[in-house]
């Protein structure tokens, strides 16, 4: 692999090698390593690009990477990724897209994911997205994630954007069994001319679910985001939303959460703030002697962390 | 070690309003500790944030071991030893206690690993290190914890200069035992001042000088034992308490 291959991967997966476990890295469309284990089988769709990712039952303590980059310009890539994650299994799984587009031609990735999470499994979910590249070409990455959740079924999902993607539509939908928990985590960064636009959707089908979605995003210069976060119960369940937005420079930000209950016993809490960094907190960290810049700096990297 | 020389200041933008600060001339010696007092609304906080740097005063100089630092930024003050710890503290969403601390001991030279002396400031001001070092400065902390953490903040950043603006506000009965002994403290602490902001007789009592600030001006300043009876004894509401029992 080239330097820019590792730079990227240890971007978006924190790798500074091959890693341990199951993964598969794909670089400019293609699949360039692969390896499965004796509890997680990793093969190619045989309909369409992509991978299909199986989790035995009952494995636990293992990890699947997946990350993909494209260090190409011009190039449109469309993968579809399923992951079937077997009863009372609990692993976890990195994935993450890289773009250093180095041309001037856009390039894309669209990944769709599908997990279909068993009985009492557990999986913790790392995607980042990160994009750079010395040409004038768009770094463009639409995800969408679809998630199944069976009864007691529990899943922690944490999507970042870093910095450098132009343009983004992320799609996530999920739909809750019995007593099944999620959590979202989604943490955007823009700027420049950068759009994101973040369209979620929850179903809390099964009795006593639960799902928590925390949207924390800072908007710099004349980025734009949107943010749809929707919750729907439809038993005996809690839902809670919450988005934070930080916004500087001449930045726009809208966050329209939805709750909608189908039953009385849905407990269903919606919050939404958007504002500037306070200038009490810039003062405060100058008096421990930090500049105004390194204020502001400290300030982001921990409401990104 | 500080001077301030005929300091007056208006808010910005209200520039027909009686001055919060008017002509004030204090100097503040090393090796002393300060209390300043007064009503609300008497400038006390706005004397405070003046000498950090906070606000900007309409006129008049201040100097700090005989450098003019009227025109110097919060972080420039900051370097040379000033330090501020806030009656309101701000909180941070995503920062813990431990980074905060950390960043406090930074700009000192002093240790910056997790266990160092940021954390052991937190044990001084009654908040186990073990169960506040990774929450966060957030919503999620009491007002008292809050103050407190602010506290071992200032404490860590081994000030020469140091102002708690009423350190006491929002701390329970049982720990303010404990911020006196930290005071007292601090007192034996040599080449340095400690300014506190307070209305507490306790910490009063602890004062080698009290200074008395009402409408902007310096009313009083000596020593405590001249004072503090004249203080107490003026209050208005008090002798009202003292008639209507």
């Amino acid at each position: 692999m080239e330097r820019t291959d590792l730079d990227l991967l240890f971007k978006i997966a924190d790798l500074h090698e091959i890693p341990q476990g199951a993964y598969n890295i794909r670089k400019n469309g293609e699949g360039v390593k692969r390896h499965s284990t004796a509890n997680i089988e990793i093969k190619p769709k045989e309909d369409k690009p992509g991978i299909d990712i199986i989790v035995k039952p009952g494995t636990r303590g293992e990890s699947v990477h997946i990350p993909v980059i494209i260090t190409a310009e011009g190039l449109n890539d469309l993968v579809y990724n399923t992951f079937y994650i077997g009863d009372y299994a609990d692993v976890l799984i990195v994935a993450g897209c890289g773009i250093h587009n180095p041309g001037s031609t856009k390039s894309q990735h669209d990944g769709v994911h599908n997990f279909i999470i068993g009985k009492g499994a557990h999986i913790r979910y790392v995607e980042k997205h990160y994009g750079e590249g010395e040409g004038t070409g768009e770094r463009i990455l639409n995800p969408q994630t679809n998630i199944e959740l069976a009864e007691g079924a529990t899943a922690e999902l944490e999507m970042v954007q870093i910095r450098g993607v132009d343009s983004t539509k992320r799609e996530t939908k999920a739909v809750l069994g019995k007593g099944a928990h999620l959590l979202i985590t989604e943490r955007l960064l823009t700027h420049g001319q950068q759009t994101a636009e973040s369209d979620m959707s929850v179903d809390l089908e099964g009795e006593d679910s639960t799902v928590q979605i925390i949207s924390r995003s800072v908007a710099q210069e004349k980025s734009k985001q949107i943010f749809y976060p929707r919750v729907a119960g439809f038993n005996k369940c809690r839902g809670h939303v919450q988005c934070d937005a930080i916004i500087m420079d001449q930045a726009t930000v809208r966050a329209i959460p939805e709750i909608t209950a189908h039953h009385a016993d849905a407990q269903l809490v919606h919050e939404a703030a958007i504002g500037r960094i306070a200038g009490e907190q810039i003062i405060k960290l100058m008096t421990l002697g930090l500049s105004a810049k390194e204020a502001e700096e400290t300030i982001l990297q921990g409401f990104m962390k | 070690m500080l001077q301030l020389k005929n300091i007056t200041y208006i808010p910005e933008g209200d520039k027909d309003a009686n001055p919060v600060l008017q002509d004030i001339n204090l100097t503040l010696e090393r090796n002393r500790f300060y209390v300043i007092t007064g009503p609300n609304g008497g400038g006390k906080s706005s004397l405070a944030k003046i000498i950090m740097g906070i606000y900007q005063p309409t006129s008049g100089k201040i100097f700090f071991e005989g450098q003019d630092i009227t025109e110097l930024s919060i972080t420039e003050r900051a370097s040379l030893g000033i330090g501020y710890a806030f009656q309101q503290p701000p909180r941070f969403k995503g920062i813990t206690v431990e980074e905060l601390l950390r960043l406090s001991t930074r700009k000192n030279g002093q240790s910056s690993d997790g266990n160092g002396a940021g954390c052991n400031f937190l044990y001084d001001v009654g908040l186990c290190p073990k169960d506040y070092e990774q929450r966060e400065v957030n919503a999620s902390l009491s007002g008292g914890e809050l103050k407190r953490i602010e506290i071992a903040s200032l404490l860590s950043r081994n000030c020469r200069l140091a102002i708690f603006d009423e350190p006491e506000a929002g701390i329970d009965l049982w720990s303010f035992s404990r911020l006196t002994e930290i005071f007292t403290n601090l007192k034996k602490k040599d080449g340095t001042c400690t300014v506190i902001i307070s209305h507490q007789e306790r910490i009063l009592a602890l004062a080698d000088e009290v200074i008395v600030l009402a409408e902007g001006q310096v009313k009083e300043k000596g020593d405590k034992e001249d004072l503090l009876d004249g203080i107490i004894n003026r209050c208005d509401c008090r002798k009202d308490c003292v008639e209507r029992a």
